[in-house]
Formats: C-alpha cells, structure tokens, sequence
C-alpha cells in the first residue's frame, strides 16, 4: 500500500551550523548516493523521513481493514486464500517499514501511540469503505497500482532503508496488483449483475485512487524539498498523469467507462486530459473525516486495548523464563 | 477390500478434514487486522491460509470421490448446516486471544498426528494431502502451544483466561477420537489410523505444554459431540450465513 507526504505545513525551513556538512550532505544526495542510518543528516531530512515512512507503515496497518472486511465472504476458495495472502503480505510490509522508519531514532511503540492517538497520518484511500465484492478486486487493481506507481520510483529514493524496504514491497504488490486485475476481469466476463458490480466499485474508487498522488503540485508545499534531496522523485501530478496513462487501456480492454466525463485522449502531450479529484473532499479526509474515518481508528484501538492482556502476559513470561534461566 | 468399495468411506472422511479446515480457517480469518499485536495478525492469517489450502485439496478430493460433478467450491458454498461434516471443536467462536488459542492448540495437536499417519496411507490422493498438511500443522501447533505456555506461565488474568478457553473447547474433544462405521471401514483397510494411537499422541503433547504452562488438564466433560453427524451447534448456521452470501445470491456466477 502507500502514503502521500500529507502534512500541509511548509517544509521546515533548514537551519544548519555546520553549512560543510549540509554542503557534503547535499553533494551525496545529488549524486544519487544512499543515506544511512549512521550518516549524518539534515533533522529536517530525519523528520520528514520519520513522517513519510511511519505514514506508508500506518498506511500497511489500516490497510488490512477495508480488504480483511471481506475475507469471510469471499467467493470462492481461491478468491478467500489470493485475499488472505495479500492481507498477510500488508502485515509484513508494515513491519519492513516500521524497522527502516526505527533506523531513523523513532520506535514502533512512539510511532504506534501516535496512530492511536490520532496524530499520525495514514492514506486516505482507506477511509472509504468496502460494500461490495468488487471493491476487493478494484482495490487490489487500483489502489495497488497507485501505489505501485508511487513506489517504484521509491525504490532509488535517497534513504537506504527505506529504498530497500521498497525493493521488496513492490515485488509483492505487484503481483497482488495483477490477482486484483484479474478478479475484476472476471467480473466483466461474468454475468450482467457481476458486470455492474464491478463498474459501480469503479465509479466509487477511480477518485480516491487519483488522490492517493496527493495534492496538486502547487498545494504541496514539501514537494521542491523532498526532491532536492531525493525522498521524492517524481511530482504528484506528474505520478497522477502515468497512473492515468496507464489505468485507462486497462478499463477499456474489460469494457469499464472511467467515471469522469473531461477524459480525453491528448495527441500533443502523448497522455490523457482529465478531470480534477474534489480537494476538498480529500483534505477533509486528510483530517479524519472520510466516510469510515471513525470506524476505522476504532477498530485499531480497539484491537490494542482488547490485545493489552496479552501483550503483559508475553512480557511476563518472558521476564520470568530469563529468571529461570539466570537462576 | 477393492478400492471401489472403500470410496464412499474415503469421501466421508475426505468430506469430514476439509470440512475441518474450512471452518476452522472461516474463524481465523475474522482475526484480521485485530489481533494484539502486527505479528501474531500475521500468524493467524498465516494459518488461515494453510487451513483453506487445504480445504480445498480434501473438498476438491471429496467431490472427485463423491463422483456428482461437485468441486471444492460447489461443497464449500452450496451445503447448509446439516450437511456440513466438522468436528465441534473448529466452529466454536473465536472468544478472546485464550479460547481461540485453546482451540487451535487442541485441534492441531490432533490434526498433526492423524496427518502423519494419513500420509503413510495407501490411498495415494489422501497421502499426499495429508503429506502437504503435516508440514504447515507442524507449525500450527508450535505456535499454538507456545502461546498456551505464554498466557498460561504470564500474568494472574492471562492464566485464569487461558483456563477458562482450554475449559471452553474441552468439552468437545471427545468427538475427535470416536470411532464410527467410515473410520473403521478405513481403519480395517490401513488407510486411516485407529483412535487409540491418535488419542494417546494428542494426550502427550497436551500434558507436555500443559505441564509446561503450569496449568490442569480441565475437569469437566469432553463429551459433547455431533459435528460428524451435522448435528452442530448455534454457531455454525450463522457462520455459513456470512460465507456463502456471495455464491447463493448469485447462483450463476464464477468468480
């Protein structure tokens, strides 16, 4: 899965004693070599790192709630084990990303408070809810092709752990991007009320798939920096503009209609013309009011609280057998 | 016996593990994204997906013996309560962490014997199912038991909680080990294992991570049975409700 930068703060701006280090710093980073951990950095640079990377793991975590709502309805055994393996696949990323965003200085417990609490970000795209089957399939087809198309590049951005964590993630993205695909497919070979399922789970997600790039270029304060020190490596719009280049044929080819009527192919640009996402909707998301915003944390804190006892006990027992063993 | 005259008695038993694991993988996977901790979320989805592989080998085996064009699929979606074959033990809700520990501790532990001794089986299809099953049941009961041992050996709440989830599902157990007609008709013919030497490996390995949970074998009964019937509890219907919503509406469709 996949976050955006969503803070709309303007970029700290970087104050620095030491200008030789920043200079080295920024000589390396042009040079496309990887930071790590031990290195020196900006704070400015270990804070949106720590930011963006916990966002992308939360993004993992909350992720597994609107796909794991349909495991008990799964259509067929094969469908329940592509879904169960996927889900499993979600967990494992989000701990990839809690180790590298741990490299930084920050803990999984901080990090995990910070969610709880409502502090921390994670992608919009999960505060939609899932109603039909079809959602599945559009989920793992569209959203996990955003972000793959967002992670990609990722995969050179210029914190070492992060960019290796990437490596792995998109290996199994995006093979679950083609089992999601391939789920609509079957829908749009299937009889007229799968067909109709799988457009209206179309209709409902075509514009929170385009919002995952995050704001437009010139509302996203953080862009210039991140890309001058490579955390980022594309634009949002410009991300936008291939996701759509490249989701469009595929529609077409299962007999799908894009739910936006500004669509047009562009001879000029060599891509598409297309409509604009309601910002408002997605900033108002951004601040935890999607449609399931609410059920969503709930059901976070509540697996922590109800999961507590458990967590003591684990410790407990632990404590008493290193005891045992020092006796 | 010609191998002929032990197909229905292959299908039962076929119908009755996949049945088992079907079930059984049905109620692990409500676990997702709300178990305690990131890791064992991935455990349990882990053994969600061992569970419903291999469903679908022993339904699509069942089907295949059963001869009337039913698969996997067809079994899994299309039979109601009566006609479902799982022991008691797999459709009992998942509770708190305990009992669903409990119950997964007590069913792997018989599921990985009887597993091993189904893969020296002379029916070629069910040895190498059970051949696949015995390394992932492998797993299941490690984890299942390290847990029991965890909470039971943890705080004072967690002991008295996994108690009461081993005394939750105890109750059931019996039905694992009872001999019917199928059983010995498979058992005569080598092809299954006799209760008692299933019995006494699940005893072994019970007492040995009780003992080691410091915790007691619970008192009360472990008679209560049916499952092999169709007789089930209240559970189950509602179970069956929710996965098979998809494919009873509409009827037509592939997936």
């Amino acid at each position: 899965m996949y976050t955006t930068e969503l803070s709309r703060n303007t970029a700290p701006s970087v104050v620095c004693d030491d200008a030789e280090r920043l200079a080295a710093f920024e000589a390396r980073v042009a040079a496309d070599e990887f930071i790590e951990p031990k290195d020196w950095m900006p704070d400015a640079y270990r804070k949106t790192l720590v930011r963006q990377i916990s966002q992308h793991a939360h993004s993992e975590i909350v992720g597994m709630l609107p796909e794991g709502n349909w495991i008990g309805r799964a259509p067929s055994l094969r469908r329940k084990a592509i879904l169960l393996a996927k889900v499993q696949d979600e967990a494992g990323h989000g701990l990839y990303l809690y180790c590298a965003a741990e490299t930084l200085g920050t803990s999984r417990d901080e990090m995990t408070a910070a969610l709880l609490a409502g502090k921390a970000k994670y992608s919009t795209i999960f505060n939609y809810p899932t109603l039909t089957w079809a959602d599945i399939g559009t989920i793992g087809w569209l959203v996990d092709g955003a972000a793959i198309m967002n992670q990609v590049p990722l995969q050179r951005t210029s914190y070492g752990p992060y960019a290796r964590a990437m490596v792995r993630i998109c290996k199994e993205e995006s093979f679950h991007q083609r089992q999601g695909y391939e789920a609509v497919m079957a829908l749009c070979a299937g009889t007229p009320e799968q067909k109709a399922m799988a457009q209206d789970a179309l209709n409902r997600w075509w514009w929170p798939s385009l919002m995952m790039f995050g704001p437009p270029d010139d509302a996203s304060p953080n862009t210039e920096q991140s890309m001058r020190w490579r955390i980022k490596r594309d634009t949002n719009d410009a991300l936008r503009q291939k996701f759509v280049d490249v989701t469009v044929p595929q529609a077409e080819a299962i007999g799908l209609t894009i739910p936006d009527p500004a669509l047009r192919w562009n001879e000029d640009k060599d891509g598409y013309d297309f409509g604009q996402p309601d910002w408002d909707e997605f900033w108002a998301v951004v601040k935890g009011d999607g449609p399931v915003a609410a059920d969503r944390m709930a059901a976070r804190n509540k697996a922590w609280d109800d999961g507590a006892w458990v967590r003591d006990a684990a410790i407990a027992h632990a404590e008493k057998r290193a005891l045992k063993r020092a006796a | 016996m010609a191998t002929d005259d032990l197909r229905p008695a292959r299908m039962v038993q076929a119908m009755r593990l996949g049945d088992d694991s079907l079930i059984l993988g049905q109620r692990l996977s409500a676990w997702c994204g709300h178990a305690p901790t990131l890791e064992i979320d991935l455990a349990l989805a882990n053994i969600a997906l061992d569970l419903v592989g291999q469903a679908t080998l022993l339904l699509g085996y069942a089907g295949e013996l059963e001869g009337a064009g039913r698969n996997a699929d067809r079994l899994a979606f299309h039979r109601d309560v009566r006609d479902f074959r799982n022991c008691l033990l797999v459709e009992q809700p998942n509770g708190d962490f305990a009992r669903t520990i409990a119950r997964q501790f007590l069913f792997s532990a018989w599921q990985l014997p009887l597993f091993q001794a189904l893969a020296r089986s002379p029916d070629p299809r069910m040895a190498e199912i059970a051949a696949k099953a015995v390394k992932e049941v492998g797993y299941h009961v490690e984890f299942a038991g390290d847990w029991v041992v965890r909470l039971g050996d943890g705080t004072e709440d967690s002991r008295r909680r996994m108690a009461e989830g081993l005394a939750w599902c105890w109750r059931t157990t019996g039905e694992l080990f009872a001999a019917d007609g199928m059983q010995r008709t498979l058992a005569t013919a080598g092809e299954a294992p006799d209760p008692a030497p299933i019995r006494a490996a699940w005893d072994a390995r019970v007492d040995a991570v009780l003992s080691d949970a410091g915790l007691d074998r619970p008192a009360g009964t472990d008679a209560v049975r049916g499952g092999r019937d169709g007789l089930h509890g209240e559970h189950l219907g509602h179970l069956l409700a929710e996965m098979q919503v998809l494919p009873r509406t509409h009827p037509d469709a592939t997936w």
